[in-house]
């Protein structure tokens, strides 16, 4: 295992690198001056050159290149353009924020799917199975952006019962939370029920039946510890499009997590947040599916050995 | 490859009916959208701000007093625009890529994996907003930014195929009558690994407008005045307690035409018993 987790470590370098090239890159698109740009044309000619010398670039692209990889690799991220605070800092004061709700949408949308999943697989073309597979494709079909909206309309508006934005108690995380988790729900019941019915017609199973076991035996023993090996796996990559759904989730709630310090960051063209948010984003989808591989192999230990 | 190859490309079953009449109705509208809009989608009436539902404007009209249901016939110009462009350049080029790196392998197949790699590496639209956000926002940079997140799953779906079809002996006959490569890839692999490609391009065109919906949600897709259903929903965000309807109705529309398209992938994977990666 420490073998394993060795090489999927050293196969990581060449991609972290990669990922924080193509970021160093992306101020680079801007058309035209970025200084300009991010201070505006009216700006007086000193405050411009003094944030070209502060941002390095005013110096070659090699060097800036060089510098950049050498002082993200030692966390310095550079400073916002707005509060003049360190990046890394700002980023991790919100991280906290972004992984209560990402975590919750996980666990919500597991709640949901894994009995969906199941209950639909041992009764196939059943009433219950139709119905929950259309509940998914419309799940999977909303988009965040609009099933927010809905949620804050009927919880807040209409009946009262739930606050429509902000992070001060439990009650606000739920509506964030079922509106980013709803998707993945959708996604993991389809996943779920498709694992268990290609495992409900194993031999095992039918030998399992065979030696008289009830029924709630063979589809939780037998049946779900095999069906749910594939699921792991959807879980871990299904993670990084929460952690990319929080960015609009976060906006729609004005819920204080990096998505939404990321779009603030956009709209007043602090540029080295914005490169801090997507870097850290990024890291973050890369270690889970790291954690992911691992815990796959860990279950399975074929894996390991591929 | 005659044409006859291509039957089992004919669709057969209701379900792939029922999307793909929404998706030709999505079409109808957006070509015919000036003969059928009730009013200009420009056209303001700031004393009729707001308004709800009535008989004059049946989808009732937004805060500066537009026809809601003409904004939604001539947004879904844009829905398609992104969609058809976006899938349509991803797919050239994912064709091309992944062709040379699956049919040669070697340099060209470690190089493109290592770029997959990275790209894969931003989840869902992040690298998109970071792009459309250094860029300006506009509906060019949109697809230019879901082309360039999106290319690699064509890559690698057309590379992975055309791994295993390389083994085939239909490729090793054709190469042993003297076929070039170009001819093998071009005549002989792509009509037969067609099947999951158009899938995926089913639900890539679900996705790319659920994207340009997010990303001019966000206020860096599609700028005032056009009309776009995202940025439609983005207005409407402000009004949630006086005017639910500048939400609802073009979230309607966005459902309808991804529910769609998501329906003609599934019902096109079941028909051609196409495996999930």
């Amino acid at each position: 295992m420490a073998r394993y987790i060795t090489k999927r470590l050293i196969l990581l370098l060449p991609v972290v690198f990669g990922v924080a090239t193509l970021v160093f890159f992306l101020i680079h698109l801007i058309p035209g001056d970025p200084i300009e740009v991010m201070l505006g044309e009216t700006a007086m000619p000193s405050a411009k050159e003094e944030l070209r010398k502060a941002l390095g670039l005013d110096k070659g692209l090699a060097e800036q290149y060089l510098t950049f990889l050498k002082n993200t690799a030692s966390g310095d991220l550079g400073r916002s353009l707005h509060t003049n605070k360190p990046v890394l800092s700002a980023v991790i004061e919100r991280y906290p924020a972004t992984l209560e709700l990402t975590i919750t949408a996980l666990v919500i949308s597991i709640l949901i799917s894994i009995p969906a999943g199941i209950i639909s697989a041992v009764k196939k073309n059943s009433f219950v199975d139709r119905l929950t597979m259309l509940s998914a494709m419309f799940g999977v079909s909303i988009p965040n952006f609009w099933l927010g909206p809905l949620l804050i309309m009927l919880f807040s508006v209409q009946l009262g019962l739930l606050p429509v934005a902000g992070r001060e108690s439990i009650y606000h995380l739920i509506l964030p939370a079922l509106t980013l988790g709803m998707g993945m729900a959708a996604i993991l019941s389809r996943m779920t029920r498709a694992s268990m019915l290609e495992v409900l017609n194993k031999e095992y199973i039918t030998a399992a039946k065979a030696k008289g076991l009830s029924n709630f035996a063979v589809i939780v023993k037998h049946g779900l510890s095999n069906a749910l090996i594939p699921v792991v796996t959807i879980i871990g990559l299904q993670f990084g499009a929460l952690l990319s759904g929080a960015v609009i989730t976060e906006t729609i709630f004005s819920w204080p997590g990096i998505g939404r310090l990321m779009i603030q960051a956009i709209n007043t063209r602090d540029y080295p947040l914005v490169q801090g948010c997507i870097l850290i984003i990024a890291l973050s989808y890369v270690l889970i599916n790291l954690l992911t591989d691992i815990l796959y192999a860990y279950i399975d230990p074929r894996i390991r050995y591929e | 490859m005659n044409s006859r190859n291509f039957k089992f490309l004919i669709p057969n079953s209701k379900s792939i009916f029922a999307g793909a009449l929404i998706i030709l109705l999505l079409i109808t509208t957006a070509l015919i959208a000036p003969l059928i809009s009730p009013y200009d989608p420009s056209e303001q009436n700031l004393f009729e701000g707001l308004k709800e539902p009535g008989s004059k404007h049946i989808l009732g009209q937004d805060r500066l007093g537009r026809d809601i249901l003409s904004r939604i016939i001539y947004g879904s110009r844009v829905s398609l625009q992104v969609g058809i462009m976006a899938v349509g350049i991803s797919l050239i080029i994912g064709l091309i890529i992944g062709s040379a790196s699956g049919y040669f392998g070697g340099f060209i197949d470690n190089l493109f994996m290592r770029i997959a790699d990275i790209l894969l590496a931003f989840p869902g639209i992040l690298l998109a907003i970071g792009i459309t956000a250094v860029l300006g926002p506009s509906l060019t940079n949109v697809i230019l930014a879901l082309s360039i997140i999106s290319w690699v799953g064509y890559a690698r779906l057309i590379r992975g195929q055309i791994l295993s079809a390389r083994e085939y002996e239909y490729v090793s006959a054709a190469r042993a009558i003297g076929a070039g490569d170009f001819r093998i890839i071009t005549k002989h692999i792509l009509p037969n690994i067609i099947a999951p490609v158009l899938v995926q391009a089913s639900f890539g065109m679900a996705g790319a407008i659920t994207a340009e919906a997010g990303l001019s949600f966000l206020g860096l897709g599609t700028q005032p005045p056009t009309p776009s259903w995202g940025s439609m929903l983005n207005e409407g965000r402000n009004y949630l307690l006086v005017a639910p309807h500048l939400t609802i109705f073009p979230g309607i529309a966005i459902m309808i035409v991804v529910i769609a398209f998501n329906f003609l992938g599934d019902s096109l994977r079941d028909m051609w018993d196409v495996k999930e990666r």
